[in-house]
């Protein structure tokens, strides 16, 4: 184990796979300087240019790029430096990556990673700090991927890496200088697998991204109450590992989502749908939902703050589905 | 010379064989037909290897034809049978049949330009001089996924030849009312992309163009742009009564149709005869009858089949 910050080990997921797999390729803007975050530092020396590869401000002939380049067999991880310039990209990645598997009768594969960080951390305002991965919950043929600490950081890229099918590994922008322990060597972790990062017995949270350590703040807080929170990290949220949240609705029979995101229509409302088609039985209060409020990110310090969902909102919701009232 | 003109003939026929099975809702979907723009096609496709990678828009019957992909399976495809190339879930405007090198047809007008970026970008990779080649509308031509394409494949010298199919319509609107340029080549010049505008119903000039473009990019001298000045004669799309345009608009292209005027030229250069111009027709036209009839017996998808193969493996 080594003690890597968020991004060394998204950094050190890139430089095993292009060590390991003379089809992968790092391609997007200013990756072969290191990108603005430093998630491709040093790549470029170690492996040259041709495969670490600087492209224009040009996000949907990129994307179209590393569709194209994976429909020849070639793996390509292309960085988006934010999420909200995906938007660009949304035809080669909703039209093209996403269709041209079942469009082609299996005959073609897109084994494509698309790595792209969001969150409102920085006062970046409205088009450099929105949430958006409810937007790709909702295309077949594309799996999305939500690392909230360092190891899932590498495990989960490495995966999508090695996917056949176009993954998305959505990063927290506010999550890269963070700390933690990250297993030696090679690491993966199967698409589709939640995490269980703190049992309890009286309620299940269930947080994405950054959301995972404000709900573990909000659950040592509520323990001093009385109230122990049982939280999960679903890590992957398409596919999606219901079962480990069904599992954990039997023991507690109660729920609360908590995500960055605009509460309406995002992966919280996907969530609770699902719940209460397979598990209607064990719940014994309504579901809560606590994400952003519905607005544009602004950009003030003072407003920010207040949009982003923080752990004092979060632990009134559970304490309300707790307790009622 | 007869390849070309039994390719050309093999697309006419299908293309009218299509119409024909759309009136009696035995094909089926949104289609577009390039009824008159046959000679590109046949002549790109021509000047091409079968290693090489051809993707093609949303008007593509004629290029999967010309590079090579099974008419059975194609009339398959139009009518929704699991015999079709894409087991019938792709449809008229999603062609893919890779092992022939024809990657896929998109139905996105300009997506398929940057996705052939990509396709380009492998050919330049796996350094076995294959060449990738897209084809386009001059409708395209004011999309941004074309503009950035042209800029990534001037600055990295993908061997990627754009062909442009400008027949003088985007959907309903002529060009004119599109862009104050006439000739899409005049964009080429401006990222430094060699450039040819050529007589697109001669399918001759357009296999000189597109072997010379290919020879190029094999040697390692990046993309081409090789404009084909064309006209559709049928409409936009199979149904579309056309009334945007002037009859005597079309009866002068008619005149021009590049199948018979090339059999025409063949003719009279005495290469052969007119009954062996006949009979390439015949057979061309007999083979199409015989690949419907195969396609018309092929079974229905298993409707389990809606929710396969959204993800590989």
């Amino acid at each position: 184990m080594a003690e890597l910050t968020y991004i060394e080990a998204i950094n050190s997921a890139l430089r095993e796979e292009l060590a390991r797999d003379r089809g992968v390729y790092v391609i997007g803007e200013d990756v072969a300087l290191g990108g603005p975050f430093g998630a491709t530092k040093g790549l470029a020396a170690e492996f040259g240019e041709r495969r670490v590869v600087n492209t224009p401000i040009s996000e949907g002939a990129i994307m179209g790029l590393a569709t194209g380049a994976a429909a020849m067999g070639l793996r390509p991880v292309i960085e988006v430096m934010f999420v909200d310039f995906i938007t660009l990209a949304m035809d080669q990645l909703v039209n093209h990556a996403a269709k041209l598997h079942y469009m082609s009768g299996g005959q073609l594969g897109i084994p494509l990673t698309v790595r792209v960080q969001q969150g409102a951390a920085g006062n970046g305002g409205a088009q450099h700090s929105q949430s958006l991965e409810a937007w790709f919950i909702h295309v077949p043929g594309l799996k999305v991927v939500m690392p909230s600490n360092p190891a899932d950081a590498k495990g989960l890229l490495t995966a999508a890496i090695r996917d056949d099918s176009p993954v998305i590994c959505i990063e927290h922008r506010a999550l890269y200088w963070t700390r933690g322990e990250v297993p030696d060597g090679e690491h993966t972790i199967p698409i589709g697998r939640a995490a269980l990062r703190r049992p309890g017995k009286d309620v299940t949270l269930v947080a994405t991204s950054r959301m995972v350590e404000v709900a573990l703040e909000v659950a040592g807080t509520l323990a001093n109450e009385g109230i122990e929170v049982e939280v999960i990290d679903p890590r992957s949220l398409l596919p999606l590992d219901l079962d480990t949240i069904t599992a954990s609705l039997r023991k507690t029979g109660r729920l609360v989502i908590a995500h960055e995101a605009v509460e309406g229509a995002g992966f919280g409302a996907e969530l609770l749908a699902q719940v209460q088609e397979a598990a209607f039985d064990y719940l014994d209060a309504p579901i809560a939902r606590v994400g952003a409020p519905f607005a544009p990110v602004p950009a003030s310090p003072v407003l920010e703050q207040a949009f982003v969902p923080g752990a004092e909102r979060l632990a009134g919701a559970v304490r309300k589905v707790v307790l009622g009232a | 010379m007869l390849r070309l003109l039994r390719t050309m003939w093999t697309i006419r026929a299908f293309e009218e064989k299509v119409s024909e099975l759309f009136g009696r809702r035995e094909v089926h979907g949104l289609l577009h037909l390039s009824i008159g723009q046959e000679a590109v096609a046949a002549g790109a496709c021509a000047a091409l290897r079968t290693t090489d990678r051809v993707v093609s828009g949303h008007r593509p019957h004629g290029h999967a034809i010309a590079k090579g992909v099974d008419i059975a399976s194609l009339f398959a495809e139009l009518a929704g049978r699991e015999t079709g190339c894409c087991r019938g879930k792709g449809g008229s405007m999603h062609l893919a049949a890779p092992t022939t090198g024809f990657v896929t047809a998109t139905g996105i007008v300009g997506g398929n330009v940057a996705l052939a970026l990509g396709v380009a970008f492998a050919c330049k990779e796996r350094e076995k001089q294959e060449v990738a080649a897209v084809f386009f509308g001059d409708g395209a031509g004011q999309s941004g996924a074309f503009h950035e394409s042209l800029n990534i494949a001037a600055l990295w010298k993908l061997p990627l030849l754009f062909i442009c199919e400008n027949n003088g319509y985007a959907e309903f609107t002529p060009l004119s009312a599109h862009t104050p340029i006439s000739q899409l080549a005049r964009h080429a010049e401006t990222y430094g992309i060699p450039s040819a505008t050529v007589d697109g119903n001669d399918v001759l000039a357009v296999r000189t163009a597109i072997s010379d473009a290919a020879a190029r990019a094999r040697a390692g001298g990046g993309p081409s742009f090789i404009e084909c000045m064309t006209y559709r004669l049928r409409g936009h799309y199979e149904g579309d009564p056309a009334k945007y345009r002037e009859l005597s608009e079309l009866s002068d292209w008619k005149t021009k149709d590049p199948i018979r005027r090339f059999a025409a030229t063949l003719v009279k250069k005495g290469t052969c005869t007119h009954e062996q111009m006949r009979a390439v027709e015949a057979e061309a036209r007999a083979s199409v009858e015989a690949a419907a009839q195969k396609a018309s017996t092929g079974a229905w998808p298993s409707v389990d089949e809606v929710t396969t193969l959204v993800y590989a493996g």
